[in-house]
């Protein structure tokens, strides 16, 4: 692997502070040198990347996709999901376990892990907090952890019961992970397929109530002020209502370790997108209200919000190409997550690019605590993204990197075009 | 994780809009009452009358040979029946597919029937479906005018304007034959009150959306199980009043529906106590609405929502109803045809 030596870019670092005009040398998979403009001589095998004019960020952080494999290739392999994470500027992802097995074992951890998959950038298998997603018996931890895991969720499914809710809180707090919750009560919501409102009245759709998340939220805070002895880190997946959102804010204040990600379409669109039932705007938790919407911007804008996540769920077309409620739940989101998060949080909305930087990489790195990752720092991994902050383009699916093509996001105007990414020292996409 | 900053009043942030319709349809289609303007409705109300009255043999003269398929994935006597005796009036061939007797039991797609359907030479599809929204996909996939006669939940836009052709035979008959255009006042002063399931119901929704633009004044009556507030949130001048005997008193329409009990699995509905605050009976109707007429999409459930004198009575106009259908659908068919014909798609094609 040759060197390579960043020049005339705007190196941001939130982690580190940074925010400056900086070359950068990344050696051996990890980043070597960082000095003033000119002054570091690349060696003589190195490649030389002109980042005049551009952002110099630490590779993105994705916490929540689904990359569906073992078992679910048709929709998306490790190699395809990871090409698309690089072409969307993303490093390092978090892959979540309602794969075919589901994965609650070290061997599948590891064989997620394995060169043999193909992974354009670093994968971080989350493991299952039940055994086969019954929301009956925890796993074992410790064992998933040395195997490589980087927290514990059921996702897809909600972790229902409260003793063994309490149970998987208080074991993977002793281990140091993260249980991450898929709140969602599904005794409230069987047969529904969008979010509860006038709008899924008139569409004739059985509707989600937003009680359905936030009950499970708030029942879970209660558990972890219980346990709060043990420092339970309790992270609520893709939060999409206003009063699971009041739930967190409030748990916070009470100094609870509790945290939150909310994902581009809850930030972004409403109920009102599935329009003549686009199932392309289908998903778990659903598009809510604009009262929700609006609620999810204030708390990223006031830095209640830990990270963006993407909930990546990609599925193939013949799947989404059916009736509205026998579609599956989810879209894609790895190719389109920086576009819209520059477009809409940073020049609509405002929040400073370092911020918005920070909360898609060194803040859901601090989450589940990947260690040189999220960062630039001398020593942190070589994980870098280059991109052009104020170029526009259009989002194509088409042209997707993904094997499917299942976003609402089709045309869109996006913000911030990725020129590299850079994996470990090694160029992941270039464009 | 650091503290939030605690939160100020922030001017309203600019958010992506929703997509806005009028949405790209087949201009032939007819699957949601929402798509059609006054003038349409009303060209169609008079080619319903223009076709009725013609002479049998000239009408069949009009889309002689031409196909079109019935598509039905639920079951059906009234509304199967009358587009199949539409199209026949108009001299087509149809083919009847139901879910029962086919490759549908198999598995097959909604997109690949479809298909299948339209290679077999189906030059538009009248579609049944119990999910909501389905004549969006096979419309979205065939490319062919897909006339949607009910989709689970959604609507059944020939069945809201059958209605509206029964009441304004009796409420404003120039407008029934369509010799007078409708207008945004043409049902001023007429409200319509529906009662019951109107949470499962079609027929509900497509009236909810068509009646409004009339002018009308919708009340909506039913228990909370059945009917939630949100109902009274999709369409202008549109309200709930819990007690039936209110809603009556105020209608020169009471439109019933039935208590969908295939569909209340996990609702909390007495239907003894339904009956006794919902049920129209002789006295009821006698004594709060003398005048009114009373529409029912059926089937009617005789000793459940209406009794049977009053389903039998001279206020009833449910048979009227049914009757009105055939005319109504001839007019969707033959919209449906003129616009593949002006598209160029035609049988020779």
């Amino acid at each position: 692997m040759k060197p390579i030596l960043i020049h005339g870019g705007r190196l941001l670092d939130p982690a580190a502070g940074v925010d400056a005009a900086k070359d950068l040398l990344l050696k051996d998979g990890r980043v070597a040198e960082i000095a003033s403009p000119g002054k570091l001589k690349a060696p003589a095998d190195a490649e030389v990347f002109d980042a005049s004019g551009l952002v110099v960020a630490p590779g993105l952080v994705d916490i929540h996709v689904h990359l569906r494999e073992p078992g679910q290739a048709h929709k998306e392999t490790i190699a395809s999901g990871t090409a698309a994470a690089a072409a969307g500027g993303f490093t390092s992802l978090a892959a979540m376990a309602n794969t075919s097995p589901v994965n609650d074992s070290p061997e599948i951890t590891r064989w997620m892990q394995a060169p043999e998959r193909g992974a354009q950038v670093r994968v971080f298998p989350i493991v299952a907090a039940t055994r086969g997603f019954k929301g009956e018996v925890i796993n074992d931890y410790a064992a998933l952890k040395a195997a490589g895991a980087v927290a514990v969720s059921d996702d897809g499914l909600p972790i229902l019961k409260d003793g063994v809710m309490r149970e998987a809180l208080a074991a993977a707090a002793r281990v140091g992970l993260a249980v991450i919750q898929h709140a969602e009560d599904t005794r409230m919501t069987e047969g529904c397929s969008m979010n509860a409102g006038p709008v899924a009245f008139k569409l004739g759709l059985r509707g989600m109530p937003s009680e359905a998340e936030s009950q499970i939220v708030e029942r879970d805070i209660r558990l972890v002020a219980e346990l709060n002895e043990l420092r339970p880190h309790y992270h609520v997946a893709h939060i999409s209502t206003a009063a699971a959102m009041a739930a967190v804010r409030q748990a916070r204040r009470n100094g609870l370790r509790v945290s939150c990600e909310v994902a581009p379409h809850h930030f972004l669109l409403t109920d009102e997108h599935v329009a003549e039932y686009n199932t392309h705007a289908k998903m778990c938790p659903p598009l809510r209200s604009a009262k929700d919407r609006d609620a999810m911007i204030e708390a990223i804008l006031d830095g209640v919000v830990d990270c963006i996540a993407t909930d990546h769920a990609p599925h193939a077309a013949h799947e989404k190409e059916v009736e509205f409620e026998r579609a599956p739940n989810g879209i894609t989101g790895l190719e389109t997550s920086l576009g819209l998060c520059l477009e809409w949080l940073h020049h609509q909305w405002k929040m400073p690019l370092g911020r918005v930087i920070g909360l898609m990489s060194a803040q859901p790195a601090a989450l589940l605590n990947l260690k040189g990752r999220g960062t630039l720092a001398v020593g942190s991994f070589a994980d870098c993204v280059i991109f052009d902050p104020n170029a526009e383009w259009v989002f194509k699916a088409a042209e997707s990197k993904s094997k499917s093509r299942n976003t609402p996001f089709d045309g869109w105007t996006m913000r911030g075009k990725v020129r590299w990414t850079i994996s470990e020292g090694r160029v992941a996409y270039k464009n | 994780m650091a503290m939030p900053a605690s939160s100020t009043a922030r001017p309203r942030l600019r958010t992506p809009s929703a997509p806005q319709p009028p949405f790209p349809h087949h201009p032939g289609s007819a699957i949601s009452i929402g798509h059609f303007s006054l003038a349409e409705i009303t060209r169609l109300l008079r080619r319903a009358h223009l076709l009725n009255n013609e002479d049998p043999i000239e009408r069949s003269k009009r889309l002689a040979k031409r196909r079109v398929a019935l598509l039905f994935y639920e079951a059906s006597t009234r509304t199967r029946t009358s587009f199949e005796l539409a199209a026949k009036s108009l001299g087509m061939d149809t083919t009847l597919v139901s879910n029962l007797s086919s490759s549908i039991e198999k598995g097959e797609s909604l997109k690949d029937t479809g298909l299948t359907l339209r290679a077999l030479g189906a030059e538009a599809i009248i579609l049944r479906h119990n999910a909501s929204g389905a004549p969006y996909v096979l419309e979205q996939f065939t490319d062919l005018p897909v006339l949607n006669a009910g989709d689970g939940r959604h609507e059944h836009p020939s069945q809201a304007l059958l209605d509206l052709l029964t009441m304004l035979a009796h409420l404003s008959p120039a407008h029934a034959s369509g010799e007078a255009a409708l207008t945004a006042e043409s049902l001023k002063g007429v409200t319509v009150s529906i009662v019951g399931d109107i949470l499962h119901s079609r027929v509900a929704r497509s009236n909810l959306l068509l009646l409004p633009q009339l002018g009308a004044e919708v009340v909506l009556s039913g228990p909370p199980e059945l009917l939630p507030e949100d109902a009274a949130l999709i369409a202008p001048n549109v309200g709930v009043e819990r007690n039936f005997e209110l809603a009556l008193q105020r209608s020169q329409v009471v439109m019933l529906l039935r208590i969908q009990s295939e569909r209340l699995a996990g609702l909390n509905v007495d239907l003894d106590e339904y009956k006794t605050r919902y049920q129209l009976d002789e006295r009821r109707l006698a004594r709060l609405a003398p005048e009114a007429i009373v529409l029912h999409p059926g089937p009617i459930i005789r000793g459940l929502e209406l009794t049977a004198a009053v389903a039998d009575g001279p206020q009833s106009k449910i048979l009227e109803q049914v009757h009105n259908g055939v005319r109504i659908r001839m007019a969707l068919i033959e919209r449906a045809f003129a616009a593949l014909d002006a598209q160029g798609k035609g049988a020779n094609q």
